[in-house]
């Protein structure tokens, strides 16, 4: 299988090498895969995709796209390469059509092919009726799509999408969500940097953690999922709560906006039988339990926590 | 045309269009004006005021000075198109667009310059047609005209694109147009011819390049010039290769572009 994407001591320093915002990245990614790239805000994401796309110059280090090395073959390397940023980056001014023929002859692409490959990503997105739209009266989920479509007018084996569904409607993050798993099935490799942990968690199959500039964690998902030391379920009551449980070493118990909830999380070894057992004894009965979704949530803060102290 | 070469074109292309486009959708504020302004220096300086003045060197007032007025229109024109382009863009984050996509450097940087040259020429043409209104223009030497007007409207072009790269601000791209631009235009011999200065001012107003620009077009139009029309084309000519291989530099350095 070839490599999607492959980083060698990614460096890049700011203010005359005073901050380091990356401290010698290695990453490498398989072709084909749906791939999460997390950390907090200023943990280097963003310097990492801006390097990758030739937007930030890098201080050390090596980016092959698909193997093409981004320093000595830029062109193929390029356009091999489509890139989702996290801000909205076209003229306002322009029409939604024109946006993607114009980014279309940047790769290359003569006006005819590219009017055509416009309509069918206008259609495959819902912007079909927007095309001769001025971008600027888009709302906020489509313009987050016109960026998915223009990014892909050049058909680019490997799609880099920096928090593609930021302030989405959970309609429309549905919609971007099967769309994105199907151009991944057709064998698209993506890159998706999310702050929706749940995201990450239903799309992706493998992930990296970067924190202050490194990367603490890179394996798949579901490995990662298997580390958790706690499990997490929120607990539907015959009747409202008025006073919590006492929690334990093993059991936590948290409440929770609607007071017919509870939030319970157990440690990893603890079974379901200790959780009822300390339910029977306070007196709560269970009417529904669901495990919590966003397990990766809690894992991801575990993990930059127990970074923060091995830092320390 | 082999692959690589027609990618290159269709990328040279596109980037000229949108920039033609875009001048062409704004045309009330890009084409219109310049023409307001000129026929009103037509009306006051050519007729109004140049009717008492008489002749300069020979040549009656207004068809003396309407060389110089339509060369204004085509350096004012050509940077300002570069320059509030390419820093929109910049301001937009849409220059991200090319950064990211393969069209290389050099492509970016000629596309812009051709954009803003071109929308240079569509005015100074505007600016000709209505000085026919005011005067008679015999076409004096062709090759010289065409060759004065496009070199001058692409090193301006140039010149606005090395603005826009340093530009941090709107404010940053109005300075180089009001306080250099305007003074070196006004004294770049547009309204009087540089004989009648006393001899150092003579020789000061030698060392501003636009009196060379004015005075090569004034000649291709009028057959008249202070100056030696074959030094000022070479002179130019050496200064748009000097701008574009600096411009081409501080893109190849990502300066105002890249962190």
């Amino acid at each position: 299988m070839t490599i999607a994407l492959d980083i060698k001591n990614l460096q890049k320093t700011y203010r005359n090498g005073t901050i380091h915002a990356l401290k010698g990245i290695d990453l490498q990614i398989q072709s084909g895969d749906f791939f999460a790239l997390l950390g907090a805000n200023g943990a280097g994401k963003s310097t990492t995709i801006g390097i990758i796309s030739s937007l930030i110059k890098k201080t050390a280090g090596s980016v092959h796209i698909l193997g093409y090395d981004l320093d000595t073959q830029a062109n193929q390397a390029k356009k091999s390469l489509g890139v989702v940023p996290q801000e909205f980056n076209f003229n306002q001014f322009e029409k939604v059509e024109d946006i993607l023929i114009h980014q279309a002859g940047y790769y290359g692409i003569a006006a005819s092919i590219a009017r055509e490959k416009a309509a069918f990503y206008l259609k495959a997105l819902g912007l079909e009726a927007k095309a001769q739209t001025p971008s600027m009266r888009l709302s906020g989920g489509m313009k987050r799509r016109l960026m998915i479509a223009r990014a892909l007018i050049h058909q680019p084996r490997l799609l880099i999408l920096d928090e593609p569904t930021a302030g989405v409607d959970i309609e429309v993050r549905r919609l971007m969500w099967q769309f994105l798993q199907e151009i991944n099935q057709r064998g698209t490799t993506i890159i998706l940097t999310t702050h929706y942990l749940e995201e990450a968690e239903q799309l992706c199959r493998n992930v990296a953690i970067i924190d202050h500039g490194e990367i603490v964690v890179h394996q798949p998902i579901k490995k990662l999922l298997q580390h958790s030391q706690r499990k997490s379920f929120i607990l539907h009551l015959t009747a409202p709560v008025t006073k919590l449980p006492a929690s334990s070493d093993h059991v936590l118990f948290q409440a929770m906006d609607d007071p017919d909830c509870i939030e319970v999380s157990l440690v990893k070894h603890a079974s379901l039988n200790d959780l009822f057992r300390y339910l029977d004894q306070a007196g709560l009965k269970v009417s529904e339990i669901k495990t919590r979704r966003n397990r990766l949530e809690e894992l991801f803060v575990d993990l930059i926590d127990q970074h923060k102290h091995t830092k320390q | 045309m082999p692959l690589m070469q027609k990618e290159i074109f269709v990328s040279l292309k596109t980037i000229v269009t949108k920039e033609v486009k875009r001048f062409m959708r704004i045309w009330v504020q890009t084409l219109i004006p310049p023409a307001v302004t000129m026929v009103l220096y037509f009306i006051i300086f050519g007729n109004l005021v140049g009717n008492r003045i008489g002749e300069m060197q020979g040549i009656t007032y207004i068809t003396f000075i309407v060389p110089g007025l339509i060369m204004m229109s085509v350096i004012t024109n050509a940077y300002s198109n570069v320059v509030s382009s390419f820093f929109s863009n910049k301001f937009q984050h849409s220059i991200e667009e090319l950064l990211v996509s393969p069209t290389p450097n050099w492509v970016i940087l000629l596309g812009f310059v051709l954009g803003g040259a071109l929308r240079g020429l569509a005015v100074g043409t505007i600016v000709t047609v209505l000085s026919l209104f005011f005067t008679e223009l015999q076409l004096h030497h062709l090759a010289v005209t065409i060759a004065i007007l496009t070199l001058t409207a692409i090193l301006f072009a140039i010149a606005g694109f090395i603005n826009a790269i340093y530009a941090k601000s709107f404010d940053d791209i109005t300075v180089i147009p009001n306080f250099v631009l305007t003074p070196l235009t006004y004294l770049g011999g547009v309204f009087y011819s540089i004989e009648l200065l006393p001899e150092f001012w003579r020789y000061l107003s030698m060392l501003n390049p636009i009196l060379y620009m004015v005075n090569t077009f004034r000649y291709g139009l009028i057959g008249f010039s202070d100056i030696n029309v074959h030094v000022a084309l070479g002179v130019i000519t050496l200064f748009v290769i000097f701008l574009f291989s600096f411009a081409l530099y501080l893109l190849n350095k990502g300066i105002g572009i890249k962190q």
